[in-house]
């Protein structure tokens, strides 16, 4: 029916965050031509948000750093549900991902002995995340996208052509995985500016499209967050692992309301900042929960001294991590002791001098400045909890990134599950995304290359796939007709209006506090807007149409939403970035168990799905027990408190 | 909480024309341009293009025109206009126009390309680079830049004058020069790259009068003209300028000529 | 609701072919002219006035005091100033007003400075009059091509204001006499030369060549600690080299105009002690 351009690749990644930019980097220098497609311009993905730093066991602060320390505390930060795999090749390449980007350009900031400067941060037992100031994200997007820049301009030396090996399609949206059998075989997508649809064939696909916030009503997340990567692997047969658990960062914005969500950076309390009640009351006291008793100080004496002498004292708690502090604050605001816009204070004006405060935190300092009106050096800024970071993603094998079930298809970053387990640390996400961007685009590359020797050929892309996909994403455009069996003249969708009900609903039902009641109701809302997204209608043209755009990132947004939803409501127990209400406790069965999403109707075909039953199925499956040498990290008394009975004597 | 409406102006069209279309929309207390443009799109005009991202002044994706001058959407609040005043935004107009308030700004993605890369010096290996705080301070200032192109767009030399865009790098792009001449590992010199030299004979450096815009709009602060700029020309100098080295240059020109 | 869609201009610039179709050169709604309106009154209040005192060859000596536009005095045709700033190293062909030996280095100075050209530039130029406000030129190269390329001798001019200054400097160490040359005076002159020569250093020493030589051209402030706390002592300075410009152009006019008075007897100068 249509004819597209169709353009050959051996690697084609999805996103160019982090993830996505490390692994066309590995793709293209290990021979593969490689191309790389965002939604947004390049260099402009959520990666600039990241404020902290990247966690590496440098030891460059404190020599008592190594990966196994690193490695224990990623475990604990994920209540031991991890990947542990993933957490070891982590913490072990960590460092040299980020020693690496130096070679390429990047500039941390530095210790007095010339060495890249670290820092504290939550759960984090040493110095650890490497920063500049508070802006590394941006720091790594820039160094990665000049490291593409600078390879490109290798290319053009030699081939007199910039783009011959290595090419980034800004400004288009994947919208299927195409594939050949069970193979990969391409990507089907659209440019935004021309609405022009095209294929990319390539036999290896790196799907690093980062999360899913933009479900949810108050978040940090940008419009890009709208679960891209995990509903194309969905839909082309790759289970999606852990999906419940998604993080809450503790302090976002609470005030002005257009604001509302964007992030405060944990920096803020790693440097000094406390959270106060209305009361003027230090309440992250309280909450220090039993396993995290012997690891954080019991009064704010002992939790001031740790800022000038971490060896002899124990962290303030402020410094839990992430889904504690965010609980914390839930309660309080719920106690009727929030601040005046429904949160809680974060100060840093009675702890640290004005001066400091600004050269420290200087884009804090001019968010809440421009945004806010409010002046960090000089009052408490207000803060709550923000929907941040989904630890759930596609399933992987640990050492390739590869996706489970689909030979081709790769995955890494926020997109990937498994590797923070029920909690992720801050600092190690764009640790995450270095490593195993790295890995997914070499095996990538591997995989690619495997195919052009006599063993097998490439894949192909039939034409009755890539007519489907276009059908599938013009539907919005003649949604106005009536549905079967519908009366007549009822005007399509507003999109818009859609996601704001799905925002809402995910927030209020599957949010930071879940409850049975609730998110069965979740579910009913969802099959509601998945029926009236088939009809979701949009006006004007194909060019450049944010109405369209939105109307086809429906479809990702109900798939993972239904995920997380169905996910949450079977795992009946309160661990890290999920927490029940009717289930309170860790439950130390639960450990063992991953529950993997697929798809319900596996042809893919959505259209076929009944609304009542919805679109996912679940699976559980027993985690692989951690290897001994990694137990043998930690204390017998600590693992008393994760593991089962019987895999303590196994 | 109060509410007014209020009135705006925004640019819509494509490179086949357009003009500025009114609305009268809602604002609310803490509200920013950007959630006008997007009460529009949800409420009148669904179909209006514009280009943002994190909406936190951190990724320069949102630039535009607002009563005339080239700013952030998402960092323009409301409550620096009066509520009888009439906003006018418009795309950039120092590039081509792809619909509404969405510009291509592909002018800068070449130029990006056109400025030689970190040179990584040859006998360190990865781990091994010391570098003092001091001695990053100048081009980490350099590297806060968001990449919003709000100089791009604001400097005379390629906004009044479209034949300047093949020799003018623009600012965003020498300060990328300077950013890697001050860098305290870049081997360029030793690789026979003259960064300080490229500046001026290929960037496009003298096309710069410094007058200062590109500092004026920077939604980050940085000092472009004082401390990229300006010093630029200063290192150049030093290359082309400074009369022993000038003369030094001819005499060997001449002998190796003759 | 529309005011109607607006055809293409196509005449260059901002209403080149490619760009939003909007036929505005620019559409501030500010004051905008406001900032280059006062830049070119300013300064030219400076030219009208400098040129008439360059040119009138009188009143510029008042013992203990000299016209910082006069001095040094090279020619012979100069009023004699007792220990003062006398070298006749022109002789006696020279016949103009000696203002004009010693005037072409400041004025060499200022008119290349980095802050001086942004003024110009705006204000009488009109390149651009303010941000994003299209500027009246068909064409443009800059500083690219004769004669603007001089500019970039701007660091010789910073070195022949330095002993420029110092002899200011010097001028206001003999002001600290009375009019019979006696030590350890001061009048009303003495504090207006004392400002004057401040803001004179202040806006030589923010230069942003002075700002390159003692330190900006390094690649490494770490191995150079005494020039990279002098870089930033000269680079504090040059954050205000705007108003130092101003500051120090409008003390030295009125350093000369208080010794017109005084010489010309309109005024006596107070003497302090």
């Amino acid at each position: 029916m249509s004819v597209v351009d169709r353009q050959e690749w051996d690697v084609v990644v999805v996103g160019a965050g982090g993830a996505g930019l490390r692994a066309a980097i590995a793709a293209r220098e290990r021979g593969a031509r490689t191309a790389v497609i965002c939604k947004s311009l390049f260099g402009k993905a959520h990666t600039v948000m990241a404020e902290g730093g990247i966690a590496a066991a440098m030891g460059n602060v404190n020599s008592g750093d190594n990966w196994q320390v690193h490695f224990r505390d990623t475990l604990r930060g994920g209540k031991f549900l991890n990947q542990w795999r993933m957490a070891e090749l982590h913490a072990q390449e960590a460092p040299d991902r980020v020693w690496e980007l130096e070679t390429w350009g990047a500039l941390f900031d530095r210790t007095a002995d010339g060495r890249i400067s670290q820092r504290n941060f939550g759960g984090h037992e040493y110095p650890r995340l490497a920063h500049v100031g508070d802006r590394t994200g941006l720091e790594l997007i820039r160094t990665l996208q000049q490291k593409i820049v600078s390879l490109q301009q290798e290319d053009f030396k030699e081939t007199g052509d910039y783009e011959s090996r290595l090419k980034v399609y800004q400004e288009c949206t994947v919208t299927r995985i195409l594939k050949d059998g069970s193979r990969v075989a391409g990507a089907f997508c659209y440019q935004r500016e021309s609405g022009r649809f095209f294929v990319l064939d390539a036999p290896s696909v790196v799907v690093a499209t980062g999360g899913i916030g933009k479900s949810f009503k108050v978040t940090s997340n940008s419009w890009e967050y709208t679960g891209d990567g995990h509903a194309l692997a969905l839909l082309a047969g790759a289970p999606l692992l852990n999906m419940e658990f998604v993080q809450f960062h503790p302090t976002g914005m609470v005030w002005p309301p257009s604001v509302k969500g964007i992030l405060v950076t944990e920096s803020v309390r790693g440097d000094g900042g406390v959270l106060r009640n209305s009361e003027g009351k230090r309440f992250m006291f309280e909450y220090i929960p039993d396993v995290f008793k012997e690891k954080y100080a019991q009064s704010e004496e002992e939790g001031d001294r740790w800022y000038e002498d971490p060896d002899h004292n124990r962290r303030p708690p402020e410094l839990l991590p992430r889904d504690e502090v965010a609980r914390a604050i839930n309660s309080e605001v719920k106690a009727g002791r929030g601040s005046p816009h429904g949160g809680v204070f974060l100060d840093v004006s009675t702890r640290m001098p004005a001066e400091v405060i600004r050269r420290r935190l200087p884009s804090m300092y001019h968010q809440f400045k421009e945004l806010a009106d409010v002046d960090i050096t000089a009052e408490a800024m207000e803060v709550g909890p923000t929907c941040h970071y989904v630890m759930g993603g596609i399933a992987v094998e640990s050492d390739t990134a590869a996706a489970r079930g689909v030979p081709g298809l790769f995955a890494a970053g926020e997109v990937a599950g498994g590797m923070h387990g029920s909690n992720r640390l801050g600092g190690n996400s764009l640790s995450d995304l270095l490593v195993f961007g790295r890995r997914a685009g070499l095996h990538a590359a591997e995989h690619a290359a495997g195919l052009t020797g006599p063993t097998g050929g490439r894949p192909l892309v039939d034409e009755a796939q890539v007519d489907a996909a276009a059908a599938e994403a013009l539907r919005p455009f003649s949604a106005e007709g009536p549905a079967p069996g519908e009366e007549d003249g009822r005007p399509p969708e507003n999109p818009y209006t859609l996601h704001q009900e799905l925002q809402q609903a995910m927030n209020d039902l599957v949010g930071i506090i879940r409850r049975e009641a609730e998110m069965e109701a979740a579910l009913e809302k969802l099959a509601d807007l998945r029926v009236r997204a088939r009809r979701a209608g949009v006006e004007g043209h194909r060019q450049f149409n944010p109405g369209w755009h939105l109307a086809l990132d429906l479809r990702n947004m109900l798939l993972v939403s239904e995920c997380v939803a169905r996910a949450a409501l079977e795992r009946t127990e309160s661990r890290g970035g999920h927490t029940r209400e009717d289930h309170p406790a860790m439950d130390r069965a639960w450990r063992r168990v991953n529950l993997l999403c697929q798809l319900t109707d596996p042809t893919g075909g959505l259209a076929a799905t009944d609304p009542v039953h919805g679109q996912i199925d679940l699976v559980r499956e027993t985690t692989e027990p951690i290897r001994p040498d990694l137990l043998a990290l930690f204390e017998k008394e600590e693992l008393v408190k994760y593991l089962a009975e019987e895999e303590l004597y196994e | 909480m109060s509410s007014y409406e209020a009135r705006f102006k925004v640019w819509r069209g494509d490179v086949g024309g357009g003009g500025l279309k009114d609305f009268g929309v809602e604002v609310n207390d803490g509200e920013v341009v950007l959630d006008i443009i997007h009460r529009l799109q949800a409420t009148q005009a669904p179909d209006l293009a514009v280009r943002w991202n994190c909406k936190a002044g951190k990724c320069g994706s949102c630039s535009a025109e607002i009563n005339g001058r080239p700013r952030l959407l998402c960092m323009t609040r409301m409550s620096v206009f009066t509520r009888e005043e009439t906003i006018t935004v418009t795309p950039l107009r120092a590039f081509p126009v792809i619909r509404d308030l969405v510009t291509d700004v592909g002018f800068n993605y070449t130029k990006a390309r056109e400025v030689p890369a970190f040179v990584p010096p040859d006998k360190l290996a990865a781990g091994e680079y010391r570098m003092t705080q001091e001695d990053v301070d100048r081009s980490q200032e350099f590297r806060k830049c968001i990449e919003c192109f709000l100089c791009q767009d604001t400097c005379h030399v390629v906004r009044d004058h479209e034949e300047n865009k093949t020799a003018f790098a623009g600012p965003r792009f020498l300060m990328r020069v300077a950013e890697l001449d001050m860098h305290p590992l870049d081997a360029a010199d030793e690789s026979g790259l003259d960064r300080k030299k490229t500046a001026q004979d290929e960037h496009g450096l003298g096309y710069c009068n410094i007058t200062k815009c590109c500092t004026e709009v920077c939604p980050e602060g940085i000092k472009i003209t004082d401390n990229a700029l300006i010093p630029l020309k200063e290192r150049a100098v030093d290359r082309k300028y400074d009369p022993l080295v000038w003369l030094g240059s001819k005499i060997g020109r001449r002998s190796s000529g003759g | 609701m529309a005011t109607g869609t607006e055809p293409h201009l196509n005449s260059g610039g901002v209403r080149n072919g490619t760009r939003a179709a909007i036929t505005a050169p620019h559409l501030r709604t500010d004051r905008w002219w406001l900032a280059p309106a006062a830049t070119a009154a300013g300064l030219l209040a400076f030219v009208v006035y400098s040129t008439w005192r360059a040119f009138s060859n009188s009143h510029y000596y008042a013992a203990p005091y000299v016209s910082p536009f006069y001095s040094p005095c090279l020619a012979e045709n100069c009023v004699p100033m007792r220990n003062g700033p006398n070298w006749e190293i022109f002789g006696s062909w020279w016949g103009l007003s000696p203002a004009l030996l010693v005037l072409i280095f400041p004025l060499g100075f200022r008119l290349t400075c980095y802050y001086y050209r942004k003024a110009y530039y705006r204000g009488f130029w009109a390149s651009p009059p303010a941000c994003a406000v299209a500027e009246p030129h068909k064409k443009y190269s800059g500083e690219t091509r004769f004669p603007l390329i001089f500019q970039n001798i701007h660091r010789y001019f910073f070195y022949a204001a330095v002993p420029v200054a110092g002899i200011l400097t010097y001028d206001t160490v003999l002001a600290f006499r009375n009019e019979d040359y006696e030590w350890g005076h001061m009048g009303l002159g003495t504090l207006v030369f004392l400002v004057n020569i401040v803001l004179i250093w202040a806006y030589t020493a923010s230069c942003h060549s002075c700002r390159h030589i003692v330190g900006g051209k390094l690649k490494h402030f770490s191995k150079h600690p005494v020039r990279y706390r002098a870089w930033q002592l000269v680079g504090r300075l040059n954050a205000r080299h705007m108003q130092l410009a101003w500051a120090s152009l409008v003390s030295v006019a009125l350093a000369d105009f208080y010794v017109y008075l005084v010489a010309s007897g309109v005024f006596d100068d107070p003497t302090f002690f």
